[in-house]
């Protein structure tokens, strides 16, 4: 099994993709490169499963099952299982247990359990139950930020100020997310450049990765080279990552090209747990064992065992009495 | 290192199958008349190219068995071409009788698969397509070719990049204007995709080739976006992702149409296809499948915001 620690290695950075409306017979995206497309040796998977998955689920799922869940996520390979999320549980039910589930996982010595911390209390109770690591999450559409966390974004970046003031005291690594980093489901498209801003002002902040995020799954191969070329101008491509939704199909198409650009680091959710919650009854996340299948089919690295994540899937819809998103676990004979 | 230099195009040309590859894997037959209707919806949508049905014997494929009856019940849209299915001279005549004006042939670029799907070696399937694009040329009928297990076969596993080229450059020496590369079981995946076209493009012109890609493996879009990037102007997909794939029992098969329109209108790339009708398409065959549509695009649209 691979420590991550050591492996970041090569993003390769590919020369920047021109993306221009040409006439008559121009590309209309040319990767003017060495001619070659270069892709990292290895990717890191950050599996969302537990926390942004789960989050998604209608079914309230028993604590038991969620510690069951990444005990057996641990065993898969991965470096990073979010776990849970320390929210108030009136806005967010499924995590009301973080604290059991924190501490009733069994941590394993190569993974790291993240967990969201949206303000300084939720801070401090992540810290109490045994927290090593947090994220916090930013938004580049105001609209959505007000209507998410009922807070402008400027507001809500003074609130993360204070978690890593007091995580860098803690010396506890923080993990940033802007979300509708393609799209908001109120505002339509959002420009790279406010992506820009909200990815640098986390970066700066002291977030030692910032993951972007197709919140909607609107994005297509274009608008992600687009917003990628934009924010890797101010944040480096290694501190980088890529949360996509697969909601209209698009998120492996939409992956590949982040990693056409340099990124390594990939979020994605076991069985393509959570649905989209602002288009009812599609899908959300995208499924880590379709990642994987493609990321190992193109010779990269990540660590993690498809079969082993396979049987995960299989167990965590058998709890939640539903079929799996992912297409791979469908064609490899998954019972659900 | 896999060297291509990408660039991508700004018009792509999708072929429907739906009518055809999609329907042909559907466990439900469904009637001439919704089959007539399901083509002139599609005809509406802005689609330049429809597989109406194919010419094998019913025998074999009792979903198609009414072919006579839906080449002929059909709304010819002008600009619009028809292509059916001829797997031998037999099958052509049959549809040039009930008017066909475009046909295409099936090769594979896997031993295995050839003899137990069509129960013959590449060299004598490639030799009874022969007869055809004699007949073909004489009738002026333009022929496209299919390879099918570029990426994989069901059977042998691995597929040789190099195998693949052969037949290619064979079916498109013998006349076919057009040679779509199909991952018949959706195996494929980026690297490999760039591999094979990287080979085949030695010996057909990029211009003459298309991809048709399943998702039995969620691939189909991130590997037609490779295409794209190494000039492939021609994308196979079936409306609503019709057609699961027979090897794979429950799995999906065919990219959804209305998915790959989204990416590659997204991209900036002309279509000329009209997704809200597209969709329309997909929701009438769907109901008349009783089926639940299989793009991505049509289940987030048709939710509630």
């Amino acid at each position: 099994m691979q420590n991550v620690k050591d492996s970041l290695l090569h993003c390769h950075r590919l020369d920047k993709p021109i993306f221009r409306r040409g006439s008559g017979n121009d590309p209309l995206i040319s990767f003017q490169s060495l001619g070659a497309h270069e892709y990292p040796e290895f990717v890191k998977i950050v599996e969302v499963g537990p926390r942004d998955g789960l989050q998604n689920e209608k079914e309230i799922v028993p604590t038991e099952v969620k510690v069951q869940l990444i005990d057996r996520l641990s065993d898969t390979g991965l470096s990073v299982i979010e776990a849970t999320s320390f929210v108030s549980s009136k806005w967010v039910p499924q995590m009301a247990d973080h604290t059991e589930v924190l501490q009733g996982i069994r941590k394993s010595p190569n993974v790291r359990y993240p967990v969201l911390t949206p303000n300084m209390h939720g801070f401090q109770n992540a810290l109490a139950a045994g927290a090593t690591e947090v994220a916090v999450f930013g938004s580049a559409s105001e609209t959505f930020s007000r209507k998410n966390i009922n807070c402008s974004i400027d507001e809500s970046m003074l609130r993360f100020e204070e978690v890593l003031n007091a995580a860098k005291d803690q010396q506890i690594p923080v993990r940033g997310y802007v979300s509708c980093a393609l799209g908001c489901p109120h505002e339509g498209p959002i420009d790279p450049s406010k992506v820009t801003e909200v990815a640098k002002r986390l970066y700066e902040m002291g977030c030692y990765e910032v993951s972007l995020g197709d919140t909607v799954g609107v994005g297509t191969p274009g608008s992600m080279a687009a917003m990628l070329r934009s924010v890797t101008r101010e944040v480096p491509c290694r501190a980088l990552a890529v949360h996509c939704h697969d909601t209209y199909g698009q998120a492996l198409a939409n992956i590949l090209t982040a990693l056409q650009m340099g990124v390594c680091v990939v979020d994605s959710a076991v069985a393509g747990l959570g649905g989209c919650p602002y288009a009812q009854g599609s899908s959300g996340n995208v499924s880590t064992e379709d990642v994987l299948y493609m990321l190992h089919g193109m010779g990269i690295q990540t660590g993690v065992d498809l079969s082993k994540m396979i049987a995960v899937g299989d167990f965590i819809c058998h709890s939640l009495n539903r079929k799996t998103n992912s297409r791979v676990a469908q064609a490899r004979g998954s019972q659900l | 290192i896999i060297k291509y230099f990408g660039s991508i195009p700004r018009r792509v040309k999708i072929v429907e199958v739906g009518p055809r590859d999609g329907l042909q894997n559907e466990k439900t037959i469904v009637p001439a008349e919704t089959k007539i209707r399901l083509i002139d919806m599609l005809s509406d949508s802005g689609l330049s190219v429809i597989e109406a049905t194919s010419f094998v014997s019913p025998k074999w494929v009792p979903q198609m068995a009414d072919q006579m009856e839906v080449m002929k019940g059909i709304r010819r849209k002008p600009g619009v071409s028809y292509p059916v299915l001829t797997p031998n001279l037999k099958g052509f005549q049959a549809a040039v009788e009930a008017g066909a004006s475009e046909v295409a042939i099936f090769g594979a670029a896997s031993e295995l698969f050839s003899k137990k799907n069509i129960n013959c070696s590449v060299e004598e399937s490639l030799q009874r397509f022969e007869q055809v694009m004699v007949a073909a040329k004489a009738a002026g009928v333009p022929v496209r070719g299919y390879v099918s297990c570029v990426l994989g076969c069901p059977y042998e596993g691995k597929v040789a990049p190099a195998k693949v080229a052969k037949v290619a450059k064979r079916l498109y020496s013998m006349g076919c204007y057009e040679i779509s590369l199909g991952d018949t079981i959706g195996v494929g995946t980026p690297g490999g995709m760039s591999e094979m076209l990287e080979a085949v493009s030695k010996v057909v012109p990029v211009g003459a080739l298309a991809v048709h890609c399943h998702d039995t493996y969620g691939q189909a879009l991130a590997n037609i976006l490779v295409a794209l990037q190494m000039g492939v102007s021609v994308v196979d997909s079936s409306v609503g992702g019709l057609g699961g794939c027979p090897y794979a029992q429950g799995a999906s098969g065919n990219v959804a149409t209305e998915d790959v329109v989204y990416m590659l209108h997204g991209l900036g790339i002309q279509t000329g296809v009209d997704l809200p009708k597209l969709m329309d398409a997909g929701a009438f065959i769907c109901h008349s499948l009783n089926r639940r549509t299989s793009s991505k695009v049509s289940q987030a649209t048709h939710c509630k915001l």
